[in-house]
């Protein structure tokens, strides 16, 4: 029973010095985090799709953008000049209305259905196309007090006036969200600038104006509200998440993504006209997700948080390490979280109007040490990397390879420079010098630390004999030069893995590899000493039990992604022997280039036609830039793309690991419950033997085996959890790294390719010249 | 397997040009092909003005054989001595293309059906390359004779164009075989030998030195050139690779890199579409070039060795003479041979002169046309890849999937492109 419970339970259990309160708190926080990776997920598929579409009509509309009419450029170059030119504006505000009164019905239609308040739909489409918001805002909280009581209408109202002023607003009230923002985002959509800088914006700002006041006025009353009568907003909580848990997921998932596809499939079928929707969609949605909740949260912020931001200020005195971005990610947090689910809004003041209340006492009491930081973890994953690179600014680069030694014994030594505005560091810039060694020692370390904790911690490059060996022979050839730079680079990057995952970087361990100069010397990594040894035996013995134990997986998220995570292990390692032979074949391509061109060279010096001779020379310099050329590409096909696979799939098997750890917490658990089971039969047979003296031994034992399966219950799900939310982290993770990467990949290639072009058309006037 | 070639792709792929003089008195070409097993079965097509053929317009079928039938008749004829016989044709040669596919159809288990099947069009696209080669030089070297002032009246020749049966030329026998393996031995030891002979001719030994400096390097060019072509084939191979895997991928991936790794894929077929095209253009423009000078270059060399055969002779007929004058035994047969030899020789290297001359605007024509032809098709193939819709193109899809929320500078100005584009198609709907 409690085990059917327990497991359904997905977040972590908090430890028992918590009052079950914050527990709850706890639940509602992870559950929101989930919400909040789906959601942030989203926003991605969704802007994925209006760009496919535009991709699409980029390329078929090739023509048409060819013949590029001018003043598009002039807006964008030169905005001021081209303030007032009447049809652009209005040719953009017209499909804009379009674009966005496309996806609001959709949005609204949902939830308008199960408040059965079906004229609202029309009602709202109209005043959305007129582009004035005023008299929308009057409509809406009309057809909403007749369709729900009270509590309802507060609720309904909320997402209803977010849902449909959303793409409105936004559109309109960019300008002053600009001036609205509180918290610096770092991650202001690009877009948003471009379209500020367009006379669309300054066009607009008059009727921003009005829209605004509407929105400000709903959030000024409700939060005083919510506070003023807790209780019933507590029972409008338990109706609000009934209404909404549904509608709240369509609402912004699906319903968006349809009216960004939708243009894309009218495009197929009109051609022309949906272009201007599908490119102006694919615009206010994405401001929507970017700009809307800032506006929005700067003002409640404002309003309503003044005691969720005193909390934070007591956090952060007794948690020094993250006082300085606690802040921000709380604000993050409530940003992403609005621009998701809005009904839950209200919900989220609440819990961050109760800590208040309740996080000083155990932050006070320094028990912060293990329920704090969790929470902060679960901010923190809420952010994205970048947020986190630049709030941590924390610069990590390794640099100056050097050979230390002579012969075998000879190693490399690199310089591991940090650059950090961090509190926990003892000073801004620092350097050590490591060898490879100590970062194989510092995985170990933290692999032995965190892997029991479901943590996935990021694996350092292979040890190499054969690489190594080159360099300790001292041959200063090419390859033993990449191989160094190779390493090189794949040690920054693991560094910066482990410093960018929050929970290693509180790692005293982690600290003192940066910090440290005089490092002790990691003696376990040799490959065949006694602790490598007894390591084979216990990975040997892991692997078995793995195959031994069937567990009858209760949660099938885990399931589905150790299969997706499994399958994606085996691409990329089928991918990553695609790469190398295709670096392998392009390196022979770049030296048969280069043979060709000697070969040409000397043809053209025996051949006796002057022209042709020249030709020929210049072909062969031609193809000696080809060389270089090819070269070049080959190591970017290596450095950008083959290391990048090389690297998941290293980290794929961490990952594997912690869901072999979760596997391996649960066996302990059902050990454990075993063993309970056979205790407590022990017991009862003694009762029924009636051997009152061995009868108070069992008890104790079935008492001590009951605490143990709690307390392994509980690892176990704290496991699960860690897991879950490293996974989500390493998925975001990684999409951000393949993007970098694919994008530098992609831009080496172009590069080539450019260059390919211009050597060749260097060389077609010389072969015309031959005569 | 059975292929025939049309018209519109020979224009394109008429790699080796010839100095064709505007004559049309007799036109050849070979409009058809049929490839049964190892034989290849040409229809050689010819129209004529001449009156010493009986029809104006007819087609026969000839095989590989039945060439190099001609080529030796030709070789062997006395009276062409003075001249470079066109290189005969090499032997069909589709064991590569069939080797491979024989490779691909072991390790079939290994690759997704989708990677198979363009593997296979991959290779297909080789063979038909190299049957359409094939076609292309047994053409060219008939339409070298039929251009050639001398030998387009020879009778070999002109039996060779129209006599409408198989001219089922008997194969060479084993003893044949070594007969003209012989030969080949005695040819170049004969070489060595009269090299040592005191050319009497400026522009003969300055020639000499040019072909043989000439031939050995463009052999070795020629070498490289297929090695190079090779590897840029297996580049676009791995391509394949890439962008069937990268598919696989995508399918299997449910995050948001889903779509990334679809235009990924769909970027490295055409990426890999613009590589083979590269590498069979220049195995085409270039390759094939130099493969074709290094043949013509042989009969070159073959000419001088035969004039200076001549030579060697008219010299040991002044030699003959002298002993027989010595010996006042004969003197009249001797002087008689000798002056033979000598009108020989002369006539020899007054025609010789003549060829090699012509030879040598011939290359030079040759060589620049495939040259500009050649960086053309670089070009324009390196902008596929790069403008159009392919490399910036993706690249700027890509700057839109990732750019929200990216922290490289650059990408704005990317996302400003993007933008852009939009904006220009909005602009365009306007205006109507």
């Amino acid at each position: 029973m409690k085990m059917a419970t327990s497991s359904e339970r997905s977040p972590p259990p908090f430890p028992e010095d918590l009052e079950p309160e914050p527990d709850e708190v706890g639940d509602q926080d992870s559950d929101d985090g989930e919400d909040i990776f789906l959601g942030t997920d989203n926003p991605l598929e969704i802007k994925m799709d209006p760009s496919l579409s535009a991709s699409d009509i980029a390329s078929s509309t090739k023509p048409l953008s060819e013949a590029s009419s001018p003043p598009v450029m002039d807006l964008l170059s030169e905005p001021a000049s081209e303030a007032s030119s009447a049809p652009m504006v209005d040719l953009l505000m017209e499909p804009a209305s379009e674009g966005s009164s496309a996806p609001m019905v959709d949005i609204l239609s949902e939830p308008a259905s199960e408040a059965s308040s079906a004229p609202m739909v029309d009602l709202l489409m109209e005043p959305a196309r007129e582009g004035s918001s005023a008299p929308m805002v009057d409509l809406l909280m009309e057809p909403a007090s007749e369709a729900s009581s009270a509590p309802m209408l507060d609720l309904f109202m909320e997402p209803a006036s977010e849902a449909s002023s959303g793409p409105m607003m936004n559109l309109l009230m960019e300008p002053a969200s600009d001036d609205l923002k509180e918290p610096p985002k770092p991650d202001i959509d690009p877009l948003a600038d471009i379209l500020n800088d367009t006379p669309l914006s300054e066009v607009k700002t008059p009727v921003a104006a009005m829209p605004q006041e509407t929105p400000s006025d709903l959030f000024d009353d409700e939060p005083s509200e919510l506070f003023a009568e807790p209780r019933q907003s507590n029972t409008a909580k338990q109706q609000q998440t009934s209404i909404f848990d549904e509608p709240d997921e369509d609402l912004f998932s699906e319903p968006l993504g349809e009216a960004s596809k939708k243009p894309q499939n009218d495009f197929f079928k009109e051609a022309l006209a949906p272009v201007a929707k599908a490119s102006n969609v694919c615009g206010p949605l994405s401001d929507n997700y970017n700009e809307h909740p800032t506006d929005i949260f700067t003002e409640e912020a404002m309003t309503t948080l003044p005691s969720a931001v005193s909390t934070v200020s007591v956090n952060s005195k007794t948690n020094g390490v993250h006082s300085d971005e606690e802040e921000p990610d709380i604000f993050a947090e409530a940003t992403v979280e609005l621009s998701l689910d809005s009904p839950r809004n209200d919900r989220k003041k609440k819990e961050a109007a109760k800590p208040s209340a309740s996080a000083p006492a155990p932050s006070v009491s320094a028990s912060a040490s293990k329920p704090q930081p969790k929470t902060l973890e679960e901010v923190q994953y809420i952010t994205l990397e970048e947020e986190v690179e630049d709030k941590f600014e924390l610069n990590i680069s390794i640099t100056n390879p050097e050979k230390v030694g002579d012969g075998m014994n000879a190693y490399m030594a690199y310089k591991v420079s940090t650059q950090t505005t961090l509190p926990m560091f003892r000073s801004k810039t620092f350097t050590v010098r490591r060898r490879f060694s100590d970062f194989l020692g510092l995985y170990e370390k933290l692999s032995d630390k965190h892997t029991p904790n479901g943590y996935i911690v990021p694996p350092p490059p292979e040890k190499s004999i054969m690489g190594m060996t080159k360099v300790k022979v001292g041959k200063e050839d090419n390859s033993s030069a990449e191989f160094v730079e190779r390493r090189r680079a794949a040690l920054e990057r693991y560094l910066q893995r482990v410093v960018f995952h929050p929970s290693l970087l509180q790692d005293p361990d982690v600290r003192e590899f940066l910090e440290r100069d005089d490092m002790p010397r990691a003696h376990n990594t040799q490959a065949l000493s006694g602790a490598g040894f007894l390591k084979m035996i216990n990975r040997a013995t892991d692997s078995l039990s793995k195959m031994t134990i069937k567990m009858n997986e209760s949660d099938v998220w885990f399931e589905e992604k150790l299969q997706e995570v499994e399958a994606e292990d085996q691409q990329l390692r089928k991918l990553h022997i695609m790469v190398d032979s295709l670096v392998g074949h392009r390196k022979e391509l770049s030296v048969n280039t280069g043979g060709f061109a000697k070969s040409v060279a000397m043809l053209g010096s025996s051949e006796d036609n002057t022209a042709l001779s020249r030709a020929l020379s210049q072909l062969a310099e031609v193809e000696d830039k080809m060389e270089q050329l090819h070269q070049e590409q080959a190591a970017s096909d290596s450095f950008c793309f083959a290391e990048l696979l090389a690297d998941y799939i290293r980290l794929l098997g961490s990952v594997r690991a912690s869901f072999d750890q979760r596997m391996k917490t649960w066996q302990r658990w059902q050990d454990a419950q075993n063993m309970l089971q056979k205790k407590r039969e022990t017991e009862a047979k003694l009762l029924w033997a009636n051997k009152p003296d061995k009868l108070q031994q069992a008890k104790d034992d079935i008492t001590e085996w009951e605490a143990k399966v709690t307390q392994y219950e509980r690892d176990f799900d704290r496991v699960s959890a860690t897991v879950r939310k490293e996974v989500l982290r390493f998925e975001k993770e990684k999409a951000c790294d393949f993007k970098k990467q694919i994008i530098k990949y992609l831009e080496s290639l172009l590069q080539s390719q450019q260059q390919l072009i211009k050597y060749w058309e260097a060389f077609l006037p010389e072969a015309k010249a031959i005569a | 397997m059975t292929s025939t070639i049309d018209d519109s792709d020979k224009e394109k792929t008429l790699s080796v040009s010839v100095d064709l003089n505007n004559d049309t008195s007799l036109l050849i070409d070979i409009p058809d092909a049929l490839c049964e097993r190892d034989k290849v079965k040409f229809t050689v097509h010819t129209k004529t003005t001449l009156s010493s053929f009986q029809k104006p317009d007819f087609s026969v079928p000839r095989q590989h054989e039945d060439f190099i039938w001609l080529h030796d008749a030709l070789v062997e004829t006395e009276d062409y001595a003075g001249l470079i016989i066109p290189p005969a044709p090499p032997k069909p040669d589709f064991e590569s293309p069939r080797e491979k596919m024989h490779k691909l159809g072991e390790g079939e288990a290994t690759m997704t059906k989708e990677e198979y099947t363009k593997m296979k069009q991959e290779l297909e696209a080789e063979y038909l390359a190299v049957f359409k080669k094939t076609v292309q030089v047994h053409e060219v070297f008939l339409q070298r004779l039929s251009s050639h002032p001398i030998l387009s009246k020879d009778r070999n020749f002109q039996i060779f164009l129209e006599y409408d049966q198989d001219l089922s030329v008997r194969r060479k026998n084993a003893k044949e075989t070594f007969g003209s393996f012989f030969k080949n031995m005695v040819k170049s030891a004969d070489e060595v030998i009269i090299s040592g002979i005191k050319e009497v001719d400026d522009f003969f030994e300055q020639e000499k030195t040019f072909l043989l400096d000439y031939s050995s390097k463009i052999k070795d060019s020629t070498a490289r050139a297929e090695k190079m072509t090779r590897s840029h084939k297996n580049v676009a191979d791995d391509y394949i690779h890439i962008s069937s895997t990268l598919n696989s991928l995508s399918v299997d991936d449910n995050t948001a890199l889903k779509k990334h790794f679809e235009k990924l894929s769909d970027l490295f077929e055409k990426l890999r579409k613009v590589e083979g095209r590269v590498a069979s253009d220049q195995e085409l423009k270039l390759t094939e070039l130099l493969r074709y000078y290094m043949r013509d270059i042989q009969a070159a060399k073959d000419l001088l060795y035969r004039r200076a055969r001549t030579l060697a002779d008219y010299e040991n007929s002044n030699k003959a003479l002298d002993k027989a004058r010595l010996k006042s035994k004969a003197v009249a047969a001797v002087e008689e041979q000798q002056q033979q030899c000598l009108q020989r020789f002369n006539k020899l290297s007054e025609s010789g002169k003549r060829e090699l001359t012509s030879f040598k605007g011939r290359r030079v024509v040759a060589f620049r046309k495939n040259l500009i032809e050649m960086a053309e098709l670089e070009i324009k193939h390196a902008k596929v890849g790069h403008t159009g819709d392919s490399l910036s193109f993706f690249l700027s899809v890509f700057y839109m999937y990732w750019g929200e929320s990216d922290s490289i500078p650059h990408c704005r100005v990317c996302i400003c492109v993007c933008v852009y584009i939009q904006l220009k198609s909005v602009v365009y709907i306007h205006l109507g």
